[in-house]
């Protein structure tokens, strides 16, 4: 939409942590899901981004972490551009960027402690993975995560095992687990019910905001990213038509991004 | 209650929508399908050439055979039977073992979500088709002939008609995985060998050992024959005592294979249980 709804955006003052510029994706040459995104991630605090679905929110946030690889434009994190890389180079870039899932994502058949400590998968040598002798270091951190999840006595347990919030909530530990630079959260309420939802989202932003780790998040629930994010992007068609605080984004923001107003 | 009779006009009948299973085509091909079995069968009846006297006198051959059976030959299952007995399994878990160093990295390669070289899937494919397109009785004689006879040859025989089997079967284990975890751990950083060990090997596990149980229990049945061609065994005492006529023998060797292929079984069962 106009220029002057994206304008209003930049954190004041605040260093961004990621850098996104004219980023283009294509899927089926000519039939662009991402026309251009420019946006800047501040160096904390959420990031919500809300858009119908199809928008291009999950191929956003994939692109950055290349599980999409982009067509064109420029991602930087902390002034590394991260498009170029591959082999070592992509995984060392990875390794600094946390991944949240909607469906959680986690090995079912292992323990709820591997699949934490398998966030360290991209630091430790295989051969440490393969016969679990993961460093001291990593598996103090993991029982710190679990308690911090609120899932200590669940340690040996598989994951199968678990609901769906107590899932999410290893997922969280995971992802933190790497300690990265950034947080990617892709749907990480949609499969839950509204209670559990919120209860994630209140020990994702409170667990990120000990570890001065800033988050991007998709999210459908236009309530839950108001009352969580310190701002907000507004997707609609591959293109950001809104980036803001949460505070202005008001009725005729949310009809030029959903379409329509009988759902309002 | 009453039927609506059937002369009466009624006014409703063209808004009435129809409702059958098949289209008039799907049904015609039905039948056909049918039309083809039916002849198959009488073409193969036809060709096989039943010699109506051999048919007449079947069952009083077959009690003839068995009455010279009776009693089997106990004391011949020491040491001979036994010790070809227990070659036989050797010869089974080798070759399942042995099997395994080639069908792991077959069943890699054929999998389109681990190896996505689509030439690359087809050939493992393809080794994978024609290790079970030749019958383990066919490969022993390829190997009786490369190593002599013996029981090396029955275990390389073993080993290259299970590659096929076990390949397969892997491949599509490895296919069904989930490719969310493995997703999880890319994002994680971690390398392909990673990916392999925590996000997929979880996974295959259980459907591996059972492949395993599973197969290592074929092939002692399968091994208990390759003694035909020389390739070692039981079949070997089997094959000996038929062309001597020491029938009371051969029920001790026959029931000596139904014993073990009742226990194989039935561990294998046990295990399997266990698996998941």
């Amino acid at each position: 939409m106009s220029a002057s709804m994206t304008a209003s955006a930049p954190a004041a003052g605040l260093a961004s942590a990621l850098e996104i510029r004219g980023l283009v994706k294509e899927y089926v040459a000519g039939k662009p899901v991402l026309r251009g995104v420019d946006l800047a991630v501040p160096a904390e605090g959420i990031t919500a981004i809300i858009g119908p679905s199809g928008t291009g929110k999950s191929t956003l946030i994939r692109c950055i972490n290349r599980l999409v690889e982009p067509t064109r434009g420029s991602i930087k994190l902390h002034g590394e551009e991260l498009t170029g890389l591959s082999g070592r180079g992509l995984r060392l870039a990875r390794r600094r960027i946390g991944m949240v899932f909607q469906e959680y994502n986690l090995v079912e058949r292992l323990s709820v402690m591997e699949n934490v400590l398998s966030g360290r998968l991209g630091y430790v040598p295989l051969w440490r993975a393969w016969l679990r002798k993961y460093p001291a270091a990593d598996i103090e951190r993991a029982f710190m995560l679990l308690d911090a999840v609120g899932l200590p006595e669940h340690a040996t347990r598989r994951a199968d095992a678990l609901s769906g919030g107590q899932r999410q909530r290893v997922g969280i530990a995971r992802a933190l687990m790497q300690r990265p630079d950034i947080l990617l959260a892709d749907e990480p309420t949609s499969s839950l019910d509204p209670r559990t939802a919120v209860e994630v989202l209140e020990l994702l932003t409170r667990l990120t905001a000990a570890e001065g780790v800033p988050v991007i998040i998709n999210i459908h629930n236009v309530d839950l990213a108001k009352r969580y994010a310190r701002r907000i992007v507004g997707m609609s068609g591959g293109s950001v038509i809104f980036d803001g605080p949460p505070e202005q984004l008001e009725t005729h923001h949310l009809r030029a991004i959903y379409g329509g107003e009988d759902w309002m | 209650m009453n039927a609506i009779p059937a002369a009466k006009h009624d006014p409703v009948a063209p808004l009435r929508r129809e409702w059958t299973r098949l289209t008039a085509a799907q049904r015609i091909s039905r039948w056909l399908v049918w039309l083809v079995i039916v002849a198959a069968v009488a073409w193969a009846v036809r060709s096989i050439d039943i010699i109506p006297e051999f048919l007449e006198d079947a069952p009083e051959q077959m009690a003839d055979l068995l009455v010279r059976m009776w009693p089997p030959d106990i004391a011949h299952y020491y040491p001979a039977v036994h010790d070809a007995l227990i070659e036989t399994l050797h010869i089974a878990t080798l070759g399942t073992v042995f099997c395994f160093t080639l069908a792991v990295p077959l069943a890699l390669m054929a999998a389109r979500n681990i190896c996505p070289i689509r030439p690359l899937n087809t050939l493992a494919q393809l080794g994978l088709v024609a290790s079970r397109s030749v019958n383990s009785l066919v490969w022993a004689l390829l190997f009786v002939a490369i190593f002599g006879p013996g029981a090396a040859a029955g275990v390389f025989a073993i080993a290259f008609r299970s590659v096929g089997f076990v390949g397969k079967l892997l491949s599509e284990a490895l296919e069904e995985t989930d490719h969310g975890p493995r997703e999880a751990l890319r994002a994680a950083g971690a390398s392909w060998g990673g990916e392999m060990l925590k996000g997929v090997w979880p996974q295959v596990q259980p459907a591996f050992w059972g492949i395993a149980l599973f197969r290592w229990d074929i092939n002692v049945r399968e091994s208990a024959v390759l003694g035909l061609v020389g390739a070692g065994g039981i079949g070997l005492v089997l094959d000996d005592a038929i062309n001597f006529f020491q029938w009371e023998r051969v029920a001790t060797v026959l029931l000596a294979i139904l014993a073990v292929v009742l226990l194989a079984e039935v561990i294998v069962t046990r295990i399997r249980a266990r698996l998941l």
